[in-house]
């Protein structure tokens, strides 16, 4: 089963497009949460938005998951240990305030188990792959720094 | 509750520690940084229904989404926290935003807590607006990117990505 999440504030009709496109042609499954969109899709799916335990179930069970570029996806897609394929939302199709996703996705493209599509038409490839690399659990080189500056912050206040 | 200033580091006296983010990654990143404060007595907050036991992060409230674009639900949101204020008298306020964890960091610097801003790690060019107001209520300043603390004065430590 392919999981698709887009997170609950802006819809992502490219991406949602193109899996339904997609998915004609697939094998298996694509479970979608669409946000805010309406749009009748054939071959997905759709959920509005799902509660935390259905995401849970989704992620659980997916063979891969797609995504948008956002820390959401990615840090659960490592908490999981699922294959990630996120797709930067572009300021150029209105589907973000700004292009943040691009540097995000920039910035991540290089950690285990992020797969960058950096347009719609690396979808296909990366979806038909035979064995994607999963996300890892690890949290970062410098996260015991971050929680070291809290710790100490707070205890010596 | 204070510590005297002899007292060893090791043996911080608890603290009430509001532990606030809004769902999705900014409440994912602020479980990623519990070790640094789990020690205390930690009250969380967040948006999303369940979403706190999936963690096992209690005790946990509900509190009242909002953003800059809907003033009436920013105004119910800052209300709700106002109550938990009173109630809870936090010592220390840690958020990653967005826009709840910042109007509970504006109350917490209001009534004398220490607040810590950590800005989300998906701003990787530049500060979030959020994170920009909060340099005026933070005691704790964070980017997660080091160019980032660079251009914006905030501090860096460490990135939970």
């Amino acid at each position: 089963m392919i999981f698709a999440t887009i997170g609950t504030q802006l819809p992502f009709p490219r991406l949602m497009a193109e899996l339904d496109r997609l998915g004609a042609d697939l094998d298996e499954d694509i479970v979608a949460q669409v946000g805010p969109d309406t749009t009748p899709r054939q071959c997905l799916k759709t959920h509005a938005t799902l509660t935390p335990d259905a995401f849970d179930a989704l992620f659980r069970q997916a063979r891969v998951v797609v995504a948008h570029a956002g820390i959401g996806s990615i840090l659960s897609a490592k908490a999981y240990r699922k294959p990630l394929i996120v797709m930067p939302r572009r300021l150029a199709h209105a589907e973000h305030r700004n292009d943040h996703q691009l540097a995000t996705a920039r910035q991540v493209e290089a950690v285990t188990g992020i797969h960058v599509a950096w347009d719609i038409s690396d979808l296909a490839a990366l979806l038909s792959a035979p064995s994607l690399t999963p996300a890892v659990p690890d949290p970062g080189a410098t996260a015991d720094q971050l929680r070291d500056r809290i710790r100490d912050f707070i205890d010596q206040g | 509750m204070t510590v005297s200033p002899s007292a060893p580091h090791k043996a911080a006296a608890p603290r009430r520690v509001l532990a606030i983010a809004s769902s999705g990654g900014h409440w994912q990143q602020l479980m990623l940084m519990r070790p640094g404060f789990t020690h205390h007595d930690v009250t969380y907050a967040t948006t999303l229904p369940g979403l706190a036991q999936q963690f096992d992060a209690a005790p946990a409230h509900l509190v009242p989404d909002c953003n800059r674009n809907e003033p009436l639900q920013a105004l119910r949101c800052l209300i709700w926290l106002v109550v938990r204020f009173v109630r809870l008298r936090p010592h220390v306020v840690i958020t990653t935003g967005a826009l709840p964890g910042l109007l509970a960091l504006i109350l917490g610097k209001v009534t004398g807590a220490r607040t810590i801003w950590v800005d989300s790690v998906a701003n990787a060019e530049t500060l979030s607006a959020s994170g920009q107001t909060a340099r005026r209520f933070a005691d704790l300043w964070l980017s997660q990117w080091p160019d980032v603390a660079r251009d914006s004065g905030a501090d860096y430590a460490g990135s939970v990505l």
